[in-house]
């Protein structure tokens, strides 16, 4: 619920910044292949004629062209399809993983770094074993005990970036539970929820926001990583990391690799260029 | 004019100017000098002149480009500012000069003193290691004669004991100290000029009035032009011999203090004049006198608050600290009680003693008749509920994700006062009472100014209808100007609502100006107290004295020449 209402608020702003600032021409374009990798993931039938799962075996492997931009694979498929019908399960992924990854990890942020005393100390403890585990380990663990999807792999994912969220979360409370502001509303008969939730949550989220946007970035990429191991769906599914992965078997045809490599790492360095700014102007 | 008032005045003013050779070219010339930000102009078309061994002031809030122009003469201007015009030092134009030439001249010729000085000193060196740096600039080779010089600076600019400050680093020092070491960096290599920006405004009334005492001496020993910006215009007359009074980036008046200073042209100077405290002590008094009416029939009745023998100490790294020692006042209803003194002696633990917000060691408080000691949280807020309170500094004291319209209805949404309606409309009357219109309504603080950030809280604690509102230094963080608005709004509530004030600051002049009791507070002790007459006009206290002595009186030399009636006091302190 809270997370809900603090995306659409800082959606409204981002939406007034981009109005009221002048954006650099770097993130406007970022903003635009962010635009068309939500725009594929939501309606890729509007983007192409083809089918991502039956191919015309006469024309495998060919390279990219004015009717296949991407190429075609093994079996005759329009890769660039491919890739389009695959935005949507790798978008979803990512963002399952970062909704995981701040609500849980702001959480126990916003609990430790509030209440303090023992609370915070068994916070900071489980924190600690989560970050005392590499991450992508963590991830491949968890999605080996709860099954190989993508939604699992997606679940792995946000949990491994807990441990974040919750650190960043927990300095952001204390240093604004210190606030003059606080005091103020205490002297003004708010009760410690009402604190906690009008005061301190909204003043600390304006710093997870871009970590949150950097962290999608990074799911994407770990989520693609988990795919290409094969911790994913199976094929006929078109993951970005699971492209890749079969790609990675036709030497021969480095489109296979490339084409879906640059679409994940245009989008993944479109974000943090966002993030970047995002955190620039706040 | 009778011929010989001509003759006195020709003379006061030979008086004034000093032996200075006549006809020499100024030392500084600016002329129409103009500062932009990209297309945003700040500073328009300004030019003055200072002479060899005088000082000028340049005045005006914040935003009307003073310091501006004292980084334009430094060439020290943030990426993005242009400076067009000429600037003249020692016959010699600085703005078209290329950097590698500006260099030799900034710290050596003109010397800078910053506004705070916490902040312009390296906090992991130490004072000796920052101070050979800049004896360095004066061309001394030899590293033994350079540390000489450093000490024999440091004794000059007053510090006590040079080697000690030497050896330490700057969180040793107290602010006073690190000023007097900014200062004594400033004119080691002797410049001839030496720009001060605003020098005392992060420190405490006592040290400030010491620290323009240096400057004024430095200037007349060391034959060095001081270029003096302040928001005071009392500290600037005392000060200068010539003034400068900027608003927008734009000269409103400009000339010899004397002249500037008694009869101001311009309206801007007039309201400058208007809105200095200490100038204008009996500015409100027809709107305080109701209080002190109120402070004569109020004998008989039980006052407001009642703080009697209350202490509360403090364990620093296993030292016992004694914030408030054994400290009793009591203030009838609708009258307005002071408390003064200098950072550190107990004032704003004293209120937060009176808020509930830490309990005492000993004593009791009393506000309309309930006692504080041992409540819980919820009967608290049934206190809070008539006694608000009112922060130092508004650009902390305000959510800054929060609207004026959600801040100032708080209170009434957490006490459940009245319907939806209802609620917006005294939201309406407490901006209204403050002077704020509806437009801001759905401003955040952030696209506020200071002062309507401090109209914004005020509003905040009057929407409950309190009895009692706890100022800590309101006016602090604001410019003059803004701080004789507020100060308005204060008493003229006072008067038609009949609300109690306890007020903390250490602005004697201001004090003089809107309480009618004062508590004098040194070192967690209340050393004196009385009726605003009684404390101003008959100080008993050699503390009270020295405090008084520091409010900026406007004339020059006035200061440091006691009345008679405090020398005694001094001279009995002496003896004692």
């Amino acid at each position: 619920m809270t997370l809900a209402s603090t995306d659409s608020a800082s959606r409204i702003t981002v939406g007034g910044r981009l109005t009221a600032l002048r954006v650099p021409p770097t993130v406007a374009l970022s903003f635009a292949v962010i635009a068309l990798v939500i725009a594929w993931s939501l309606v890729p039938g509007l983007f192409t004629s083809h089918s991502p799962a039956i191919g015309i075996p006469a024309h495998k492997l060919l390279g990219p062209s004015a009717a296949n931009w991407f190429g075609t694979d093994h079996l005759g498929r329009d890769l660039y399809t491919r890739v389009v019908y695959g935005t949507a399960s790798s978008v979803r992924s990512a963002l399952i993983a970062v909704f995981i990854g701040v609500f849980a990890g702001g959480l126990i942020g916003l609990l430790a770094g509030f209440l303090g005393g023992w609370v915070d100390i068994v916070f900071a403890r489980l924190v600690d074993v989560l970050l005392a585990i590499p991450k992508f380990l963590l991830a491949v663990i968890i999605v080996t005990a709860i099954g190989f999807d993508t939604t699992n792999a997606a679940i792995a994912t946000g949990v491994s970036a807990v441990a974040v969220f919750a650190r960043v979360m927990r300095s952001e409370v204390i240093k604004t539970r210190q606030a003059t502001f606080v005091e103020a509303s205490f002297l003004q008969g708010g009760s410690r929820w009402h604190i906690l939730w009008r005061h301190v949550l909204p003043n600390a989220s304006r710093s997870v926001l871009p970590l949150a946007v950097l962290q999608f970035g990074d799911s994407i990429l770990v989520i693609a990583s988990l795919a290409f191991l094969g911790y994913g769906d199976p094929p006929p599914a078109s993951d970005w990391g699971l492209l890749i992965s079969i790609g990675k078997d036709y030497l021969k045809w480095p489109w296979l690799v490339y084409a879906p490599a640059f679409v994940t790492i245009a989008t993944v360095l479109s974000v943090n260029r966002i993030s970047r700014w995002l955190r620039k102007t706040d | 004019m009778a011929p010989q008032d001509r003759l006195t005045a020709t003379l006061r003013d030979a008086e004034t100017t000093g032996p200075t050779p006549w006809r020499t070219a100024p030392l500084l010339r600016v002329d129409s000098l103009s500062v932009s930000y990209g297309p945003h102009e700040v500073v328009t078309r300004v030019g003055f002149e200072l002479g060899r061994g005088k000082s000028l002031a340049l005045i005006g809030e914040s935003g009307s480009g003073k310091s501006t122009i004292a980084r334009a003469l430094l060439r020290l201007l943030p990426s993005g500012g242009r400076a067009t015009g000429r600037v003249e030092f020692d016959d010699q134009e600085v703005l078209a000069l290329p950097e590698r030439r500006f260099r030799p001249l900034r710290g050596r010729a003109i010397g800078f003193v910053p506004q705070d000085p916490g902040n312009a000193l390296n906090p992991v060196r130490t004072i000796g290691a920052q101070a050979l740096e800049a004896a360095a600039l004066g061309g001394e080779p030899d590293t033994v004669i350079r540390k000489a010089l450093v000490l024999e600076t440091f004794a000059q600019v007053g510090l006590d004991n040079p080697q000690r400050v030497y050896d330490s680093y700057p969180h040793e020092l107290s602010g006073g100290m690190q000023q007097r070491v900014l200062i004594g960096l400033a004119v080691l290599p002797r410049p001839s000029l030496l720009v001060a920006d605003e020098p005392t405004s992060a420190l405490d009334v006592t040290i400030q009035k010491r620290i323009l005492d240096l400057l004024s001496r430095l200037q007349h020993e060391l034959d060095i032009s001081l270029l003096l910006i302040t928001h005071d215009l009392a500290i600037a007359a005392e000060r200068a011999d010539s003034l400068v009074v900027l608003k927008d980036g734009v000269i409103q008046e400009a000339g010899r203090t004397s002249a500037v200073f008694s009869s101001p042209a311009s309206a801007y100077a007039k309201k400058l004049h208007a809105d200095v405290p200490a100038l204008n002590p009996d500015r409100y008094a027809s709107l305080r006198d109701p209080g002190f009416r109120l402070l004569d029939t109020a004998a008989g009745n039980a006052p407001k608050i009642e703080v009697s023998a209350v202490t509360k100490t403090f364990t620093v790294g296993g030292r016992i600290l004694t914030a408030v020692d054994d400290v009793s006042f009591s203030v009838p209803a609708g009258t307005t009680h002071a408390l003064v003194g200098e950072s550190g002696s107990g004032k704003t633990t004293t209120i937060r003693l009176l808020l509930g917000l830490e309990q005492p060691d000993t004593g009791n408080i009393a506000v309309a008749g309930e006692q504080l000691a041992g409540r819980s949280q919820q009967s608290l807020r049934s206190v809070w509920r008539h006694l608000q309170f009112v922060y130092q500094n508004p650009f902390t004291s305000l959510d800054p994700t929060w609207k004026v319209e959600q801040l100032v209805r708080e209170p009434l949404d957490r006490f459940k006062i009245g319907t939806r309606s209802e609620r917006a409309e005294r939201v309406r009357e407490a901006l209204a009472n403050v002077g704020l219109g509806e437009h801001l309504l759905s401003r955040k603080p952030q696209a506020l100014s200071g002062g309507q950030r401090q109209r914004v809280a005020i509003a905040r604690s009057l929407v409950l209808k309190p009895d009692v509102i706890v100022l800590d230094e309101p006016t602090s963080a604001l410019d003059v100007s803004v701080q004789a608005e507020i100060v308005e709004v204060l008493l003229s509530l006072q008067a038609n609502l009949g609300l109690t004030y306890v007020f903390v600051s250490h602005d004697l002049a201001l004090v003089r100006q809107l309480a009618h009791t004062v508590s004098v507070m040194q070192r967690g002790r209340i050393v004196e107290h009385g009726t605003v007459a009684d404390i101003f006009d008959n100080p008993r206290q050699p503390y009270t004295v020295s405090l008084l002595q520091s409010i900026p009186s406007g004339v020059a030399g006035f200061s440091r020449v006691p009345h008679p009636h405090l020398r005694r006091i001094i001279n009995q302190e002496k003896i004692a």
